[in-house]
């Protein structure tokens, strides 16, 4: 304790007589680490925008009847001595519903790892208007549950998402062809379903979910009115979407429930394998830039404990002769380098932490993310911690290889050169 | 009686630019309160042997016992102990830490000791100025001070941790006739009431007639 005492005694007087060249020192590890913070705040920012805009919404399970060619076919059951060619295969023709979709259901909902579940049902329409047939995907669905489980009321932008439940002739009409028809919420829609039969539904709501190709063809309506344009029971079940609490569990999952049950199950890392890539690339890209920049505010903090060392050359000489071995010399050294990188470090996260702040002010309209108002920036700890450890080790570093030279020096060198 | 300071057949050769022999054969014992000059030409080797007997220069051959230890197969962290405790050292150049307070420079080597706390070192820093007469100048930084004054502290601090052998290496070289004369009572004084031998390296006659003993040294022999 008492050496750590008399060694930062040392480390600051020599820091304080050299304001400014302290203060140059600090300066780069203080940009270096700001940076850093500004690039991952924003990136990772930018990356959970664009994540959530897929993956908050994609359920991690999707759960829906496979139309597929069937591995084996009756001719291989005949005799194994044959080999038998058969050519064109077709899938059997399968209702679109999930079979047993309630049992199934219900057993999903009492898995520990599973957040929630929700069923779909999702019909083929025209959106007539006027002379206009538009092609269009209509989703019965359960509001609450998707509201709940997959943030549906951030892509209300108009209305209220509960209007399907209130009303059961209500739909909430995408964005999309909401402009290319005229339409707000309050006007009347009239919707064909596959069989013929005309409905004529409320605007209770305008979603829009910021991909175009989305929202030109989608809309929802309550389960029960997805059934009764359909035309089937109440049973009737086209997908059912399951939220986990831990990402991780999905592959795992869906694979378990292909083989319980007869239907096909699709996990979130299948279905969206390009997102992680890219969002991998930014981390790595905003790693690089920052590690870069902290590399050559390293190199700044070498030259300067250097040039320290080159001056200081009469105090070693002393402090050896008085009594301090190589060792201490090595530490004052180390120890003024890890101060450049404590204070350059802090103030760095300061400035970080401010810029960030600015940008997260600056106002960022777009069409295609209705909820983003500014630019999204990222506060997570991790990267304020990271930064911290980054400019500690690169200052060590810095300082570690000037001190190990002061620690070398030979004191009578020293004297005897006056 | 023990030798403070014994030296026994020490040879020292410079390598650089050519091999040359510095110090040949040395003998020398130095006791308590004995107040000893070292004499001779430029280049005769005698700071040479000043850095050796202080432990600085570990290049030699030959035996050195400082208060009876044997200290020639020492590590470089064990010689930086007895020069910390047993030696102190006081330079032609003054040699402070320039950024440091008088009093700081004073405290220093007895920090590195560690054996008392810091207020204690601190008073007894504050006493040793006392007696060099510079207790004015404590909070000063030591950049301030001219050099009769840098030369006192530098005194001070070679004595704040009660050595048993004070060197100096022409402590009163850069000094004037009333400043040297001042050094060198100081000095004289100390030896006699703190119970310490002084080995001082000058070039100063009169400064040496002054001293109890002077080792004459030519050509890397003492005379």
């Amino acid at each position: 304790m008492r050496r750590l005492y008399l060694i930062l005694e040392i480390s600051k007087t020599h820091l304080l007589s050299k304001k400014k060249q302290t203060i140059v020192a600090a300066l780069g590890v203080t940009f270096g680490i700001s940076m850093f913070i500004i690039m991952m705040g924003f990136m990772t920012g930018l990356n959970d925008l664009l994540d959530g805009l897929v993956l908050n919404r994609t359920p991690h399970i999707q759960i829906y009847n496979k139309i597929e060619a069937s591995e084996y076919q009756p001719a291989v059951l005949l005799d194994d001595d044959r080999v038998n060619f058969i050519h064109s295969v077709k899938p059997k023709r399968r209702l679109e519903r999930v079979h047993n979709a309630m049992p199934i259901m219900a057993e999903l909902s009492n898995d520990r790892r599973v957040k929630g579940v929700t069923p779909q049902a999702m019909c083929k329409v025209f959106y007539l208007a006027g002379s206009n047939n538009l092609n269009g995907i209509i989703n019965g669905i359960e509001v609450d549950e998707e509201m709940r489980l997959f943030n549906f009321k951030d892509y209300i932008v108009a209305g209220d998402a509960n209007s399907i439940e209130k009303k059961k002739n209500s739909i909430l009409l995408g964005a999309g062809i909401a402009k290319k028809l005229s339409l707000t919420v309050g006007d009347r829609l009239q919707v064909s379903g596959t069989a013929g039969n005309t409905y004529s539904l409320t605007i209770g709501g305008i979603f829009q979910s910021g991909m175009a190709d989305v929202d030109d063809v989608q809309s929802f309506v309550s389960l029960k009115m997805a059934q009764q344009i359909l035309g089937v029971g109440g049973s009737y079940i086209s997908r059912i979407h399951v939220k986990l609490y831990n990402i991780e569990d999905a592959v795992p999952l869906s694979k378990q429930i292909e083989q319980l049950y007869d239907v096909k199950a699709l996990d979130i890392k299948t279905a969206n394998a390009q997102f992680e890539t890219g969002s991998d690339i930014r981390t790595l890209i905003s790693y690089a830039v920052s590690i870069t920049l902290l590399i050559v505010a390293g190199f700044g903090i070498y030259n300067i404990l250097n040039m320290f060392i080159y001056e200081k050359m009469n105090d070693i000489a002393i402090l050896n002769a008085t009594g301090f071995t190589g060792d201490d010399v090595m530490y004052i050294f180390i120890m003024q380098a890890l101060i450049i990188g404590m204070i350059g470090g802090a103030s760095g996260i300061g400035l970080g932490y401010l810029v960030s702040v600015f940008i997260d002010g600056i106002p960022f309209n777009t069409e295609a993310l209705p909820t983003i108002k500014t630019y999204p920036i990222n506060y997570d700890p991790k990267f304020y911690f990271t930064a911290v450890i980054f400019a500690l080790v690169s200052t060590f570093l810095a300082g570690y290889l000037p001190a190990r030279k002061a620690q070398k020096l030979d004191p009578v060198d020293i004297i005897r050169g006056q | 009686m023990k030798p403070v300071l014994e030296a026994r057949n020490i040879d020292k050769y410079f390598l650089d630019p050519v091999r040359f022999h510095v110090l040949k054969d040395i003998n020398m014992k130095l006791f308590s309160k004995e107040f000893v000059s070292i004499m001779g030409k430029s280049g005769c080797g005698k700071s040479t042997l000043l850095y050796i007997l202080s432990t600085m220069d570990t290049k030699y051959e030959g035996e050195l016992f400082i208060d009876g230890q044997n200290v020639s197969s020492y590590s470089k962290e064990q010689l930086a102990g007895i020069r910390n405790q047993k030696i102190g050292f006081v330079f032609q150049f003054h040699y402070l830490l320039p950024e440091f307070t008088v009093i700081k420079n004073v405290m220093l080597p007895a920090l590195k000791l560690g054996r008392e706390s810091i207020e204690e070192i601190r008073a007894h820093a504050y006493h040793k100025l006392e007696i060099l007469g510079i207790a004015d100048m404590a909070e000063k930084k030591a950049f301030r001070l001219s050099g009769g004054q840098k030369q006192r502290v530098s005194i001070a601090r070679a004595l704040i941790n009660n050595p048993k052998i004070i060197m100096g290496d022409e402590p009163t070289g850069n000094l004037d006739k009333k400043n040297s004369e001042n050094v060198f009572n100081i000095l004289r004084e100390l030896s006699q009431e703190l119970d310490m031998a002084m080995l001082i390296v000058t070039h100063d006659l009169d400064f040496a007639e002054k001293t109890d003993r002077i080792l004459e040294m030519d050509d890397g022999y003492i005379l």
